[in-house]
């Protein structure tokens, strides 16, 4: 394929496809047509049994309960101080089945918080992370695709819910439509042996050829989540930023009996912010990059990026930054330490991108 | 992709073109390519003085900064003012692509440079 291949926490991972274009071509690609990910670095923890959604509900601070069989969710998994072990997504399976997904970085602290803390529940915990390769097909034409090679009907299928189906070949394949690129797309779920995981990926290739299909790489991928403001964790989530501080409370079920973190993000919220997580679009010339310190108009430091990067599609310079709350305003102005100049930006509504719904 | 030859060439790639105490500054095809789609260039003012080995600029790509190594001394005369809002054109035409124009304080400077021949065989080195 001619990849440009990067470490990415101890992955050999594609950072962009510079026959396809290079990261702008694919990001566009994603936008407007359809791109594929070999994101097979994500890690999935299995939860079965007769007490699988006890321990979710434990674990995670959405609320599992509310889940049909067939259906997904954005969670989290938090530290008793409300801060974050890791994003994921709640799948469920069947009646007692559960599939966390969860980041490649923080496979192994997850799979062992996971285990460690479902102990007093009647249900299995496997970490399924080495069984399966997941290829994202992301974009308004990812459905075409997919479906010219699955006996699934996709159109039944929603976003956040899933369905299993053949996949080029491959029966009762897992396929779930949902993404990390802020549009409509599929996430296949195939094993993970090289020969097949190989089969399939070359096929989708083939069978997207008249879609103009793009291969997309770990750089477009982060462009993409950035527009859409999706956090990344280690960056607009950690261990030491809480669910309130990232803005993730849409996601946090606070009237759920109880869970890991709920203590302490009652006081938090009582206590009320310091900072939060806003959108910053540069006024001067500029780009604001990962951990770039925030200034206000005099020249002191107020905070810190934790994404920063020009914006393909949006054809902008933008980041997220963490910032105390008067300055969260959207219209505030503040500036961003570029090589020890202060660049003017303007905080502006995010997500910086929403894709169009459908008429 | 050949590199000219009457270009010389910083292992940190750039490539300088001198006529008598005259030259044009740019980076080289393989730095374009290492890069990725260039998103943005960050040039000295007219006038500024840079020290050979030392930063006088900055490249983005959409995915990294690179810092841009003064080939030689002097003083900036006339800056690429078209890359400020079509930095691709790098990525087309990296050698056509200058970036700065230089008043040269010591030519000789450009001796301690690589070939066209030398800097081919470096990049290859790299694993570039």
């Amino acid at each position: 394929m001619g990849a440009k291949m990067v470490e990415f926490n101890g992955w050999d991972m594609p950072v962009e496809y510079p026959s396809a274009g290079g990261i702008i071509a694919e990001h566009n690609a994603v936008r407007a047509g359809v791109g594929i990910f070999d994101v097979s670095h994500m890690g999935d923890i299995r939860l079965q049994g007769p007490d699988a959604l006890a321990a979710v509900q434990h674990i995670s601070m959405n609320d599992a309960s509310r889940l049909a069989i067939g259906q997904a969710q954005y969670s989290a998994l938090l530290y008793p101080q409300g801060t974050f072990v890791d994003d994921v997504i709640v799948h469920r399976l069947g009646e007692d089945e559960y599939l966390l997904v969860i980041n490649a970085g923080t496979r192994e602290k997850d799979f062992n918080w996971v285990r460690d803390n479902t102990h007093q529940f009647n249900c299995k915990v496997e970490n399924l992370s080495d069984d399966f390769t997941q290829i994202a097909i992301q974009g308004p034409k990812g459905v075409n695709l997919l479906q010219k090679l699955t006996d699934a009907d996709l159109s039944a299928v929603k976003f956040y819910w899933v369905t299993r189906g053949s996949v080029c070949g491959l029966k009762n394949t897992l396929i779930a439509r949902t993404g990390y690129t802020a549009e409509d797309g599929f996430e296949i779920y195939v094993p993970a042996d090289q020969v097949t995981s190989a089969m399939v990926w070359n096929k989708v290739l083939e069978a997207g050829k008249e879609l103009s299909v793009v291969p997309c790489g770990l750089g477009a991928r982060n462009t993409l989540r950035l527009e859409g403001k999706l956090p990344l964790y280690g960056h607009e989530i950690s261990d030491t930023i809480n669910v309130w501080e990232a803005g993730l409370d849409r996601f946090c079920k606070m009237e759920k009996p109880d869970f890991i973190g709920h203590a302490a993000l009652e006081k938090a919220k009582s206590a009320g912010l310091t900072r939060t997580l806003v959108g910053l679009e540069m006024i001067e010339r500029g780009i604001a990059r990962d951990g770039y310190r925030v200034l206000d108009d005099g020249g002191r430091e107020i905070g810190y990026v934790t994404s920063g990067s020009h914006a393909p599609f949006l054809k902008k310079n933008i980041a997220l930054a963490y910032v105390p709350p008067e300055f969260a305003n959207v219209g505030s102005t503040v500036k961003v330490e570029i090589r020890g100049q202060g660049v003017k930006a303007q905080v502006v509504p995010t997500p910086f991108y929403k894709r169009p719904k459908k008429s | 992709m050949p590199y000219p030859t009457d270009f010389k060439y910083t292992k940190e790639h750039e490539w300088i073109k001198a006529d008598g105490k005259n030259a044009t500054v740019g980076i080289t095809h393989h730095a374009q390519e290492a890069l990725g789609d260039i998103v943005f260039v960050d040039l000295p003012k007219p006038g500024a003085e840079i020290t050979v080995g030392k930063a006088f600029g900055s490249v983005e790509s959409v995915k990294a900064v690179s810092d841009l190594y003064a080939p030689a001394s002097g003083t900036v005369t006339e800056v690429n003012g078209e890359l400020a809002t079509a930095p691709e054109k790098i990525n087309k035409d990296a050698h056509g692509s200058w970036m700065i124009k230089l008043a040269l304080k010591d030519p000789s400077e450009l001796n301690r440079l690589l070939s066209a021949t030398d800097y081919e065989k470096f990049v290859a080195e790299e694993g570039g």
